[in-house]
């Protein structure tokens, strides 16, 4: 296996210095939820909320998470008040108003965030899992298994991976440079004789959403683009994962029993099969003698 | 279990007589737990247990599912999603469900690499094997459908792709296609059977799981040794065996619990790892994802379909000698299927008179290259098809078809095998020295 | 088993029941899931608690609202109401016993005063005037009318059921008080539910 891995790797960096078709660059950004004990920082993923509140609610839905889900343990868990306030922001309509004719009301606990309101912005609920196999099909998963990179390593990176346009596209190249995003268009001018990629990333429809300082943290925190890409990246992994803290809990409590009853099994079936190996009969009622 | 030597269940008590009388139940989990096996059994033995509690897991979570999942192409995507959210407990069920699919191929794989290299489908066993490979088929099918249901986008270009298969058949295909999907494409009548079917046949599976387990109580187990347990005296039968309760059942269950140890680390810390990040976004008709690959035990059989295409000589020369009735894509079809028929008739195309690989020789290493190339042909299948994947792709298929057609016919012939031990008794004896009260002797410890 | 030949017997036995101890908690914990699962979903408890504005509901009018699938009326009494429903001696009740979740003991005496829900604080209203329960109906389920029947308070045209000023049965086939659900003032004009 490991050796036709290193066979695969040999492969993938015959070129280095070109880029394959669909390949951004992706840092490995650190986040508190990653590894077996890794859990959610309820201020960063506050945090989140906030600037998605701010700037990515304006197009993108949420349209799987509850405002109730904000109260929750493990994520946001903003306090009763606070959540209900927060869904009162928001109108939904319902059809059991106005005598079955519908109507809309301010949005309570039980319902939830609105669905996208631009055609082209994808619903957010579950990007951060749906953008976690970026090591695209020439990749094995190992860097997701070892860094622990996944869908938030990835939307930090394209938050904060717009840059000038390289020189060799041209002036009017539709779209948004972009060095996280791969799947977007790629002008021919870019592209060298062997059919690679001069530069990585690609051109998004997306204009950049973030500047310095578009968001003000009640807590102080610095709201560079880097550090609000992340915070929303960390938001957008509790709004894919909400029962992530407590999945990891269970699959802890669950290993260290396991291993407990394997221990135990480990000296009861040592005890049973001792007389057998040491060449004795083996225990058992024995009715025809031997 | 006539063929196999075991204490007779004698009731006891009153109560056990009054339902003996009126039911043998208790005589038949009597014989069927007390059962004599070989007492030389080692750590591959394991896996027959391991699937039959993985097939256990997969049935009790999946009717639970099944209680909060909706079969309908606009609410099944989101009916997965409450699961996840919403429902006590939901999330893990779901990861366990997802990810015990793994598990039960995982452990299937490894039940049958153990059974090739220790010759286990010779006579007498080859009902067992055959059934056997009747269940691999059964279980690929289950898990295909099952993938279809949370009605992501893998799920949905999967399913097309697969269903697509059927219309290579010459012919015939497109109508067996359509009667499939119940429609032209993927949609509601496909997601509607499928989940009836995955629903119904794990059932199928585990009556077949009875049947498996009948068939090999009659002929009893295999062992590393190969030689059968002596039946000339209860004294030597008894020397080589011991009962099924309690040796092998707490041996199992240890191993039980150390894979389910793994096992659970994977749902508690990465239970995405084995699945397709595309299958978090729904279904989408308009749009196909860059790169369709199947999940992964389904890998090396993708790589064997894919390999065979129109520019191989032997696809050529078929499509010529059939006048184009059998094309690249049917010929990759029936490659694919061929792969596990060439498998299921191993007891016929072995011809060698020595069972187990122990004593092999040559066929050791033709054995270990069959496991690498089955890996290689699993990170192949991964592959996009194209620049190098295609040639070791057909590399990998060819020595699969060679392995069975020639070499396990060859070896019988040309290899000079190394003599078994006499009995199971002996074997046992020589891996556990009797005076250090059962120590492993490793200069007499068999090459696993 | 564990008596055959076994010299250090107690230690054997402590492994033996240890093991069979963990193997029965494993299993417990592998079945609880599947148990619990049937329980209602967050969802579903989410909807187990609304909030209803009242500030629009004068004296002499009735608000009814849906909770669960089930009509809930919720009514702002006058003070003719409130009188009649405290005169009614107890022994002329059908049904003597309060019928109210917000009481923590079952048997309570069905007075006014045990159906009707406190006030919120602040408020001017005289005590009593609220009064919330289910609106439907303790004999077959139907959804009773208001302000009518024999005694001024609900009547069930289905089968004739006379509901008085406190929703208290007094004539008719129906065998219980209309039963009063769980609330609360969460603020001056607005009623939890649940």
């Amino acid at each position: 296996m490991l050796r036709t891995l290193a066979l695969g790797a040999a492969i993938a960096l015959s070129a280095p210095a070109a880029f394959a078709a669909g390949e951004g660059e992706i840092t490995d950004y650190a986040f508190p939820h990653e590894g077996p004990f890794g859990s959610f920082d309820t201020l960063q993923v506050q945090r989140g909320l906030q600037v998605y509140t701010e700037v990515c609610a304006s197009c993108h839905g949420l349209s799987f998470v509850a405002f109730r889900n904000l109260s929750q343990p493990g994520g946001p868990e903003l306090p009763e008040d606070q959540m209900r306030a927060y869904a009162e922001q928001y109108e939904v309509f319902d059809e059991t108003l106005a005598d079955g004719e519908g109507d809309f009301r301010p949005a309570t606990p039980a319902d939830r965030f609105p669905q996208s309101s631009l055609a082209n912005a994808p619903d957010l609920s579950l990007m951060a899992k749906a953008r976690a196999g970026f090591h695209g099909p020439y990749g094995t998963g190992l860097s997701q298994l070892f860094n622990g990179m996944g869908g938030p390593e990835y939307i930090t990176s394209l938050l904060a991976g717009y840059e000038e346009p390289p020189a060799c596209a041209p002036e009017d190249f539709e779209g948004y440079y972009n060095v996280a995003f791969a799947a977007g268009g790629f002008p021919e001018e870019c592209v060298d004789e062997e059919g690679h990629h001069t530069v990585p990333g690609s051109w998004i429809a997306m204009p950049p959403p973030l500047s310095d300082d578009q968001v003000e943290f009640a807590d102080g925190s610095p709201a560079t683009v880097e550090a609000m890409s992340h915070d929303v990246s960390a938001f957008l992994m509790w709004a894919a994962e909400p029962h992530l803290n407590a999945r990891k809990q269970a699959g802890l409590t669950g290993v260290l029993f396991l291993a407990v009853l394997a221990v135990l099994l480990y000296l009861t079936n040592k005890r049973v099969w001792a007389p057998v190996k040491a060449g004795g009969r083996p225990i058992g009622k024995d009715q025809h003698g031997v | 279990m006539s063929g196999v030597l075991h204490d007779d269940y004698v009731p006891k008590t009153r109560g056990e007589k009054w339902v003996e009388r009126r039911l043998p139940i208790l005589s038949l989990l009597y014989g069927t737990l007390m059962i004599r096996t070989p007492r030389n059994l080692n750590w591959m033995w394991i896996w027959g247990i391991v699937l039959m509690f993985a097939l256990i897991s997969q049935i009790a979570t999946g009717v639970v599912l099944a209680m909060h999942y909706t079969p309908h192409v606009d609410m099944a995507f989101a009916s997965v999603e409450h699961i996840m959210r919403d429902v006590n407990g939901g999330h893990m069920l779901r990861y366990v469900h997802a990810n015990g699919a793994s598990l039960m191929f995982v452990a299937v794989y490894a039940h049958i690499f153990r059974n090739l290299y220790y010759g286990s489908y010779k006579t007498p066993r080859e009902i067992t094997y055959i059934i056997g490979i009747l269940m691999f088929v059964l279980m690929m099918g289950i898990a295909f459908m099952g993938y279809v249901l949370p009605w992501g986008q893998m799920s949905f270009h999967g399913t097309s792709v697969i269903t697509g298969l059927f219309g290579a058949i010459p012919f015939v295909g497109e109508s067996i296609q359509t009667w499939l999907l119940g429609a032209g494409a993927v949609g509601q009548p496909a997601l509607n059977r499928f989940f009836s079917l995955h629903f119904l046949l794990p059932f199928v599976l585990l009556g077949l799981t009875f049947v498996h387990v009948w068939a090999f109580h009659t002929t009893g187990n295999n062992n590393p040794t190969g030689v059968e347990v002596r039946r000339s005296s209860v004294a030597e039968a008894k020397a080589d065996t011991v009962p099924f309760w309690p040796y092998f059942i707490l041996k199992d269950f240890y191993a039980l619990a150390l894979v389910m140890a793994v096992f659970f680390a994977i749902v508690g810390f990465m239970p995405n790892y084995l699945g397709h990040p595309d299958n978090y976004i729904p279904a989408n008709p308009l749009a196909t994802p860059a790169h369709i690959v199947p999940e992964w035990y389904f890998l090396p059989f993708y790589a064997i379909l894919r390999a065979f295409t129109g520019d191989v000589w032997v696809v050529m020369a078929v499509d010529w000698i059939t006048f184009g009735i059998v094309d690249a894509k049917f010929f990759g079809v029936l490659a694919m299927f061929g792969a596990i028929i060439v498998m299921a008739l191993a007891p016929w195309l072995d011809t060698s008179m020595v069972r187990s690989g122990r004593y092999r020789p040559m066929f050791k290493w033709w054995f270990a290259l069959l496991l690498i190339d089955f890996v290689v042909l699993g990170w192949v299948g991964a592959m996009p098809a194209e620049g190098i994947y295609p040639y070791i792709a057909l590399l990998g298929a060819t020595y699969w078809f060679a392995y069975f057609l020639v070499i396990l016919p060859l070896l019988g012939v040309i290899e000079k095998p190394v003599a078994p031990p006499v009995s199971i008794a002996a074997d046992f004896a020589a891996h556990y020295d009797p005076q250090t009260g059962g120590t492993k002797q490793f200069a007499g410890s068999p090459a696993e | 088993m564990s008596h055959t030949e076994a010299p250090q017997g107690t230690r054997r036995d402590f492994i033996y029941y240890a093991t069979a101890g963990a193997g029965a908690v494993v299993a417990g914990a592998a079945v609880w899931p599947l148990v619990n699962q049937m329980n209602p979903t967050a969802d579903v408890q989410a909807l187990a608690s609304i909030r209803v504005d009242v500030a629009g509901v004068a004296p002499g009018t009735q608000l009814t609202v849906l909770w669960q699938g089930k009509p809930v009326f919720i009514r702002a009494r006058t003070e003719e109401e409130i009188a009649a429903a405290r005169e009614v001696p107890l022994e002329e009740l059908v049904d003597p016993q309060a019928n109210n979740a917000n009481l923590s003991n079952a048997e309570s005496p069905a007075t006014d005063e045990n159906r009707a829900l406190a006030n919120p604080e602040g408020s001017d209203l005289p005590e009593g005037t609220w009064l919330v329960q289910m609106g439907v109906c303790t004999h077959l389920g139907c959804v009773p009318l208001g302000d009518s029947g024999d005694f001024g308070g609900w009547f069930c045209p289905c089968h004739g059921s006379h509901y008085d000023t406190s929703g208290r049965i007094r004539r008719g086939p129906a065998p219980r008080n209309l039963p009063v659900p769980v609330a609360t003032f969460v603020d001056a004009s607005t009623i939890q539910l649940g």
